[in-house]
């Protein structure tokens, strides 16, 4: 098995869309439902998670040669807690009501599988500038997602977009979408249309009446072909 | 679906760490383990202890460099949020000041030696004409999800709750936030006799110790009240004896112990 050969562009757009880190890998769940009931949120959740994701991303990358082996992983959480604390007091300095929303999901950004998981997979075997790139996209794709999110919840739940009302006094707020329950059903949903979405775009196998005795096997996303049956 | 993962890719023999012998699941990894990585490994603990060791003392120094930065912004704005929180439960006074509770009485001027970020402590406001319009006091304990923090305005002299900020709540979004974005129910804490009676919507019989408490957050409210009634209880013969006394004029005692006011931030940046 040869390692997987990709383009820049490839690196960089792979995380937003097609192995989106949430909607596709189901990553970083934790975050994408507890804090994407504002938009936001999500918009500072995702800012706070893409700068520590690049940060730790150029870092391991750059130190790959100086990382043990035997302690990477241990080195990998240490970078990202730091990015994640200096992340925590940055937001607290600058956007004190934000962070206080956010309350223990930014200290949580370090065991965000999604992070620790790109340094593993890629940013530790890759020049500095394919990792950076692997991370901005991967940043922007966890972003994307929770804003998905964010924007469903808060506008359905509350009628507002980040915080701007949309609606007249005549909207009665769908108040289970702000709260947990309101997380997983978004969640679900997307990935539901997602799914039927991925489906459509595949061949279609129409059923055909082949002759008798001849079975039919079909593999996913393969033409069908018939195959003898074996009546041994 | 998992060809889309490049979570486990195969060969690492081409990395020029050399971290082959961490046990990959390479091609090789079915093979004997050769002496080689073990040999490497024992060889090598110094430099991974030290390793960690260095990569530590860095992430520490940037980590205090940032704490510099930030911790003079962050209590700016804690400030500030208390500042304006005095302001708005006491009506807006013209000035301020803080009071410390030591052994049973307040004064505004502790003794050196006190650590006053320990001490109790009420923040006393003064109208223009130099009156004493009451005292500030913060307060917080359980209500639904977890502890809610508020302010609350009290004059010692008629007994009356001024005004009330919820500080900080978890409470359901929805229902129980409702004790911080209802203003009708905010509003509801001003000019009440204390200790205040919580009454259910319709049950109220226009009694000036009544707060209208929100329909589906029974918990929050009551919450809410019981918090404003223990503390004035707890507070109640040392702010007698501080108001019966009568205050310092509020030159002397500016002078002395300046609340937090809403400080001009040279930062700003707040949402």
């Amino acid at each position: 098995m040869s390692p997987r050969t990709t383009t820049p562009s490839q690196d960089l757009l792979r995380g937003v869309w097609r192995e989106n880190p949430v909607l596709v890998q189901l990553l970083g769940l934790c975050p994408a439902l507890a804090v994407t009931n504002t938009v936001a949120n999500a918009l500072a959740m995702g800012l706070a998670t893409f700068f520590v994701l690049l940060g730790s991303s150029l870092l391991v990358s750059s130190l790959k040669r100086l990382i043990p082996g035997e302690v990477r992983i241990s080195a990998y959480i240490l970078i990202i807690a730091t990015f994640v604390t200096i992340a925590d007091m940055v937001l607290a300095a600058v956007v004190p009501e934000i962070h206080k929303a956010l309350g223990a999901f930014i200290a949580l950004i370090v065991v965000n599988c999604m992070i620790l998981g790109r340094q593993e997979a890629f940013a530790s075997k890759r020049p500095v500038h394919r990792a950076a790139l692997d991370a901005i996209g991967t940043g922007a794709g966890f972003m994307l997602a929770l804003l998905l999110m964010g924007g469903i919840r808060e506008v359905l739940g509350n009628g507002s977009f980040l915080g701007v009302p949309l609606f007249g006094d005549a909207f009665e707020p769908w108040i289970i979408m702000i709260l947990p329950p309101g997380g997983f059903f978004t969640l679900g949903l997307l990935l539901l249309g997602l799914a039927g979405w991925e489906e459509r775009k595949k061949v279609p196998v129409r059923p055909r009446s082949w002759p008798h005795g001849v079975t039919v096997q079909v593999r996913s996303g393969a033409v069908a072909e018939p195959v003898e049956a074996d009546h041994g | 679906m998992s060809e889309r993962l490049p979570m486990v890719e195969g060969s690492r023999s081409g990395d020029a760490t050399g971290r082959a012998d961490t046990g990959s699941p390479g091609p090789d990894a079915g093979s004997p383990g050769s002496g080689m990585p073990e040999a490497r490994s024992r060889a090598s603990s110094l430099r991974l202890v030290s390793t960690l060791a260095v990569a530590g003392a860095v992430a520490g120094f940037f980590i205090v460099l940032v704490h510099l930065w930030s911790r003079p912004r962050i209590e700016a704005y804690q400030a500030r949020v208390l500042g304006e929180a005095v302001q708005e439960v006491l009506g807006g006074p013209e000035r301020t000041a803080t009071f410390y509770l030591l052994d049973g009485a307040f004064t505004a001027s502790p003794p050196p030696t006190a650590d006053t970020a320990a001490l109790d402590r009420v923040y006393v406001g003064w109208d223009a004409d130099g009156g004493p319009v009451g005292i500030a006091a913060a307060a917080g304990e359980p209500g639904f999800q977890d502890v809610i923090r508020l302010i609350f305005g009290f004059d010692p002299g008629s007994g009356d709750v001024l005004g009330m900020k919820v500080l900080e709540s978890k409470e359901t979004p929805g229902l129980g936030d409702k004790i911080v974005k209802d203003s009708v129910f905010v509003a509801g804490f001003e000019d009440v006799a204390a200790p205040l009676v919580g009454v259910k919507a319709g049950q109220g019989t226009g009694g000036e110790d009544e707060v209208h408490m929100i329909t589906g957050a029974t918990i929050s409210s009551q919450a809410v009240i019981d918090i404003i009634n223990h503390r004035v209880a707890g507070l109640e013969d040392p702010l007698r004896r501080l108001w019966e006394a009568g205050l310092p004029a509020p030159a002397a005692v500016t002078r002395s112990g300046p609340v937090e006011r809403p400080a001009p931030s040279a930062h700003g940046g707040t949402s």
